[in-house]
């Protein structure tokens, strides 16, 4: 990973800073509302931390505030209130610029709707995926070829991403995710869009990719598929309504 | 702490092909878009191209033929009646210090037929003068055919037919040495002139010579146009003095040209086209612009989800500015590049037919490539940073 953790310094507010190594994303009282007559309250209150190497399913039925919790800890947005904590970086702090920084090389995102440029073989996809870390493009083509093989996908690099199908185009995009090795992966629904083959086939490679090492969050509304995971948080109407641990952690 | 994030960077060879990615996903859409900035440039390129080109063949003409040859005659008007110039007034241009060459004619009342059985109204616009033998070396013309009347010649019943009015005779050539009918007897044609660029009056007239004139028609050989050469240096000071000096009695009823004159203002009237035809080509240019900004725009619309994704990997607010300025930038430069190259065409196509030389202006070339420039930027930039300002999460709402 490429950035050096802060020696546990303060915020400005005096509020202590996580400065356990083992937490890669930590949440307190994150709360977003969204403007509106009346206001609509996504988030009520999170409190969730999340450590290097784990494989977690967040749960919950539409409208429990899956998507934007999923934001918020992709940094994409920023919570109305709370404090979020990303690789050591305290998100509140950091402006448009380092939060694309951070994002570029800390979080690999996974979408329901896989996201691939269609005009792009499956190999420059995958290799977009360190587009904007600055790496030149040969080192991005061959760390993407990696990624494919790992996915299974050896045999498709060169084939344009619509000419895939949706369960390789998903292989494709966790390709993309994991090719920079990010602290963690964000997969939104990640089965979403497939048939329940090609869906167990993903779950089971993120299961693979976990047992490497990587951390894993999965947001879904399938608790059959959570099930599957050690750790399992349940939302429910903003707040966090259940969080099973696995035993002995 | 943010001096520890290694900030997000785009390598300006992966904006090139980024943006190019873009565009060639949707190669009908970009093709015409850049159709539309190619024709605003093309038509710039070629009516400066053009008018250059006709301009270096008016100045390679205006070269031939000198800027130095004046013409002066009686002046015509309200009030002047049937003016004529002095009898001497041919002597007394000649002792103008700077004037090289003086030759005058004079009208003849005659016509010219091609044979006696003519009725005497088809004169076919053909008239006669009787001019100095050296008339030819002042108008420095040329002879399509045998020579021009010479001391001896002038005082037989020879003739010398400008271009025009030999064809209208329908004689080509001199051979089987052709006579026309002229006044009340035969005169034999000895030479036909080629087509004088700078008196179109000479082409349609049967030369003859002032001595022929006196003895056959009782000419007194009243000088009705005088041409003068004179130093290219002193033309102005020439013109200036010419009315006073010719008639020095009433140096009002003079009238003292220059024939190349009128092909400057005839080129001067093209000008103006020119700067008509180019505020068309700048119109075709911003309509091809708004096109370019138009697709921009809807691209944007499009593509919300891929600009998502972009935010998603890391791009920053700038890396989708500079990603879509830049789609709009290579779709103008494609248009700009395709314009001058078919404006070139199009004037050296031209050209050529004209016979004129071929020359662009490198104004034009490199104006035409810049225009292109600045409307795919202008064009481009709203939409780019409309791009930008979308939040990533409402990006990637949309599917």
């Amino acid at each position: 990973m490429n950035l050096r953790r802060r020696n546990g310094g303060r915020s400005p507010g005096g509020q202590r800073l996580t400065i356990d190594p083992e937490i890669v994303l930590s949440l307190r009282g994150v709360t977003k509302t969204y403007p509106g007559t009346p206001p609509v309250q996504a988030l009520r209150g999170v409190d969730l931390e999340i450590r290097l190497g784990e494989l977690a399913g967040i749960v919950g039925p539409s409208g429990s505030g899956k998507s934007t919790l999923l934001h918020i800890m992709g940094t994409l947005d920023l919570p109305t209130d709370g404090e979020v904590s990303l690789a050591g970086h305290q998100v509140s702090a950091l402006n448009d610029k380092e939060l694309s920084a951070l994002r570029s090389r800390n979080i690999g995102f996974v979408f329901q709707q896989f996201h691939l440029l269609n005009s792009q073989s499956a190999l420059d996809n995958v290799a977009d995926g360190l587009l904007y870390t600055g790496t030149p493009i040969a080192e991005r083509r061959a760390l993407a070829e990696a990624a494919l093989n790992r996915v299974g996908l050896s045999h498709r690099l060169d084939h344009l991403a619509n000419k895939l199908s949706g369960g390789e185009r998903q292989r494709v995009a966790v390709a993309r995710a994991i090719v920079g090795r990010p602290a963690m992966v964000l997969a939104d629904e990640p089965t979403g869009n497939l048939d329940s083959k090609s869906s167990d086939g993903i779950v089971e490679l993120i299961e693979e990719l976990n047992g490497e090492g990587i951390t894993m969050l999965v947001i879904t509304h399938n608790r059959e598929i959570a099930e599957r995971f050690p750790r399992q948080v349940g939302l429910l109407d903003g707040l966090i309504e259940y969080d099973r641990e696995p035993a002995g952690v | 702490m943010p001096a520890e994030l290694i900030p997000s960077k785009l390598h300006s060879r992966d904006i090139l092909r980024t943006s190019s990615v873009g565009l060639f996903t949707r190669k009908l859409r970009a093709a015409l878009s850049a159709l539309g900035i190619m024709i605003g440039i093309a038509s710039m390129v070629a009516v400066l191209g053009l008018s250059e080109s006709s301009k270096s063949d008016l100045l390679a003409q205006l070269d031939r033929l000198g800027t130095n040859l004046l013409t002066v005659q009686a002046g015509t008007g309200i009030g002047l009646g049937n003016a004529q110039l002095p009898d001497e007034a041919v002597a007394m241009v000649e002792r103008i210090g700077p004037v090289d060459e003086v030759s005058s004619v004079s009208d003849i009342d005659a016509n010219v037929y091609r044979t006696d059985y003519v009725p005497s109204g088809q004169s076919r616009g053909i008239t006669v003068k009787s001019v100095d033998v050296d008339l030819l070396t002042t108008m420095q013309g040329t002879l399509a055919a045998g020579r021009f009347l010479d001391e001896a010649s002038s005082t037989y019943p020879t003739v010398v037919l400008g271009a025009v009015a030999a064809e209208r005779l329908g004689i080509l050539d001199l051979d089987g040495n052709p006579l026309v009918w002229l006044g009340d007897q035969w005169f034999a044609v000895i030479g036909i002139l080629d087509p004088l660029d700078l008196s179109a009056d000479l082409d349609r007239t049967a030369m003859i010579g002032q001595e022929a004139a006196a003895t056959y028609f009782d000419s007194e050989n009243i000088p009705s146009v005088i041409y003068v050469r004179t130093a290219p240096e002193y033309v102005d000071t020439v013109m200036g003095v010419l009315g006073a000096t010719t008639n020095p009695e009433n140096p009002d009823q003079v009238e003292v040209a220059r024939p190349t004159d009128a092909l400057e203002a005839r080129d001067a009237a093209e000008s103006a086209f020119t700067s008509l035809f180019l505020g068309l080509g700048a119109v075709a240019l911003l309509v091809g612009g708004i096109g370019i900004a138009n697709v921009m725009v809807i691209s944007v619309l499009e593509r919300r989800a891929e600009i998502g994704l972009r935010r998603a990997l890391g791009a920053t607010k700038r890396h989708i500015t500079i990603q879509f300025l830049s789609e709009a930038l290579l779709l103008a430069v494609i248009g700009g590049i395709g314009g001058v190259i078919l404006g070139s065409a199009v004037t050296t196509g031209y050209a050529s037919i004209r016979g004129w030389g071929i020359l662009i202006p490198e104004i034009a070339l490199i104006g035409g490539f810049v225009a292109a420039l600045v409307i795919g930027a202008v064009a481009g930039l709203y939409p780019a940073i409309r791009a930008a300002r979308l939040s990533p999460t409402e990006a990637l709402r949309t599917t």
